[in-house]
């Protein structure tokens, strides 16, 4: 159980590809930290570099108390889970499990001890003989999660373990990895690309784009308070609709159309308008027509455009829609970028906290 | 369902019988004796003289020296044969262990050339390898019989690409488990090509136990002496009105082609299982 802790850490691949850059995060002990962005934002780069997999090319990479830049993988006390789960295939799943213990010297009985608990605790102790090959994919990854487990490690590692499971079997998972980080209380560095996996096991979110931080925060913080447009539009699903306006008078408009009053400096801004914040009204201000409707069961998804944008609401009604509607909208859910920057824009008035009924 | 097809058949039945006739002709005119065969040919058909033929040939001491025995050039054989492959299957894997494990300068560039060099056959560098194990006294000896050839452009390929085939992952995995690299070599990577090395002994066995020419150069002393050697001396006797002893050399041919077929039951089983085993 340890801290870990990136200072400024920037990765420069061979060919020039700049893959991290100026990382500042730290992990407080028993924390559980979701590295989130799209394919290709250096993810993987950054949770290798904490493994040692790859060399870190500038700043300082910490674990505990220890600066481990240049520490072999075996010796920074970490585990990780790889997407792929890579046990050994000719190895029994005990063995998988025992290799690394094995490597370390640790007494026989020890290990016994150790692998018939995790086997326990990840309801593998009918299949402690069999070879990987004969598992399916949702008890490989369980068993290389037990191969990390048994380590008893400072801090976990995941690489996207979940993203070769199909979609029941992702959720039943990550519930199940969340119940035992917070048993085991061990820090873990959890990286994917799906956004509704990093909002329901994070306590802290992370969110990288092009090998920078976005936004770190709590996923609540996060989606109700997205800092630039990119994590807007990332982090909640159905995705936010992110629409051109401006604003003027205090109020904010879309085309011709008063949306709700807006508390920022007038001039071009992105509105940002959430699914969910959107409410199908007889008299509401902004004239939607519709485009083509999703039915979800619970609820539908309302595609379609305003003043030309194209824009997202979801309902739970289950009547057949005119082809026009009108929406409304709380001045609340609002949210407001800069143009350029795509960074939030500060509103002086306060927002009540209010979660949609 | 599969139709039968007549036609099919009579086509593999008709390549059975070309692949497996002169094996029959073989081992039926070894049971026959050597004056026979020289005044009435081939046979078919089982002769007399068969336990006394291979007992003669396996026991007998001929050569120069009245050393050499069938079952001396047996072991002989077997000696190149065992010690070709393993020795081709330990070297060729080192090799490429270090090829694509290891990151070193012009590594691609070595192995290419490599490669290339040990593409030309055997018989293109048998002087120079012969000067060089005269210069190190190694001739008359095991030693040098198969070291100068245990360097296999074919080994070395087929494990690197296997290698290659390895996800980086399992490697990865490894290192955080603490192994280092030769742990690695002899958790991972050795009990992961089991096929592969089954394969190549096959290859490697029957290429050393059918060694002819680089023997011959490199042993003077009849004591070295195979059985292909020994077969290809019985009928060098042509000399006056004196017949080879033809029966005898069938009966050391039959003898040479058993233990190759041992070796490929054996191993392609291995290999087989290795095949349907592996998952991926
Ligand atoms: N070994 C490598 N050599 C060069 N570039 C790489 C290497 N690995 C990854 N990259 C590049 O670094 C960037 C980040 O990759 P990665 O960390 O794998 O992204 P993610 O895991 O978020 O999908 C990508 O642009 C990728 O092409
Ligand atoms: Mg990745």
């Amino acid at each position: 159980m340890a801290t870990v802790t990136l200072s400024n850490v920037g990765k420069t691949y061979a060919g020039g590809v700049d893959a991290v850059r100026g990382v500042d995060v730290e992990i407080k002990d028993g924390e559980f930290v979701v590295l989130v962005g799209p394919s290709g934002c250096g993810k993987s780069t950054m949770l290798r570099m904490v493994a040692g997999l790859e060399d870190v090319t500038r700043g300082e990479v910490r674990i505990g108390d220890r600066v481990v830049n240049t520490l072999d993988p075996a010796d920074r006390d970490i585990a990780m889970v790889f997407q792929n789960y890579a046990l050994y295939p000719h190895m029994s799943v005990r063995d998988n499990m025992a290799y690394g213990l094995k490597n370390r010297r640790t007494p026989k009985d020890e290990i016994t001890r150790r692998v018939d608990e995790a086997a326990r605790m990840l309801e593998l102790a009918p299949y402690l003989d069999r070879k990987p090959r004969a598992l399916s994919g949702g008890q490989r990854q369980r068993v290389a999660m037990g191969r990390a487990i048994v380590r008893q490690p400072s801090a976990f590692l995941f690489d996207e373990p979940l993203s070769n499971l199909d979609a029941k079997l992702r959720v039943s998972m990550r519930g199940e990895i969340r119940r035992l980080q917070k048993r085991l209380a061990t820090t873990s560095l959890y990286v994917t690309h799906d956004q509704l996996e990093a909002m329901t096991l994070a306590d802290r979110l992370i969110v990288l784009r092009d090998g920078a931080v976005e936004q770190v925060g709590a996923p609540l913080e996060v989606y109700r308070r997205p800092a630039s447009a990119f994590v807007a539009a990332f982090i909640g699903s159905p995705a936010m609709t992110l629409l051109d306006a401006r604003v003027s008078d205090g109020q904010a408009l879309v085309g011709d159309h008063v949306v709700a009053p807006a508390a920022v400096p007038a001039g071009e801004v992105t509105l940002g308008l959430r699914p969910e914040d959107l409410r199908i009204t007889r008299d509401g201000p902004l004239p939607m027509r519709v485009d083509y409707i999703e039915e979800l069961g619970a609820q539908r998804i309302v595609h379609g455009f305003v003043d030309g944008q194209k824009i997202a609401v979801t309902e739970t009604g289950a009547e057949s829609l005119p082809a026009d509607l009108r929406l409304s909208v709380d001045p609340g859910a609002l949210h407001l970028f800069d143009v350029k920057t795509g960074r939030r824009l500060p509103q002086t008035v306060t927002r009540p906290e209010a979660v949609p009924a | 369902m599969q139709q039968v097809k007549p036609l099919d058949h009579l086509v593999l039945i008709l390549g059975a019988l070309f692949m497996a006739l002169p094996v029959i002709v073989a081992l039926m005119s070894s049971t026959h004796a050597a004056i026979e065969i020289h005044s009435n040919g081939l046979y078919l058909t089982p002769g007399g003289d068969g336990v006394e033929t291979y007992n003669k040939v396996l026991t007998a001491r001929g050569g120069f020296t009245g050393d050499v025995t069938g079952l001396l050039m047996l072991g002989n054989s077997m000696i190149m044969g065992i010690g070709f492959a393993v020795g081709k299957i330990v070297l060729s894997m080192t090799a490429a262990y270090a090829l694509v494990y290891f990151r070193f300068r012009f590594a691609t560039l070595i192995f290419w050339a490599i490669f290339t060099t040990l593409l030309l056959p055997l018989e293109v560098r048998i002087m120079p390898s012969y000067q060089v194990m005269s210069t190190l006294g190694l001739l008359n000896s095991y030693t040098g019989l198969i070291v100068p050839l245990l360097a296999s452009a074919t080994g070395t390929f087929f494990f690197r690409q296997f290698f290659k085939s390895v996800p980086d992952e399992l490697l990865e995995a490894a290192r955080i488990d603490g192994a280092g690299p030769w742990k690695f070599f002899v958790d991972v990577l050795v009990p992961l090509s089991r096929t592969m090395m089954a394969a190549i002994f096959i290859i490697m066995f029957i290429y050393g136990w059918n060694q002819y020419l680089w023997p011959l150069i490199m042993t003077t002393d009849e004591s070295f002496y195979t059985l292909m050697r020994g077969i290809k001396s019985i009928l060098q006797v042509w000399v006056g009105s004196q017949i080879p002893d033809y029966n005898e050399a069938f009966a050391l041919a039959v003898l040479a082609m058993i233990p190759p077929i041992i070796v490929v039951v054996v191993f392609q089983r291995m290999f087989i299982k290795g095949l349907t085993e592996s998952d991926k």
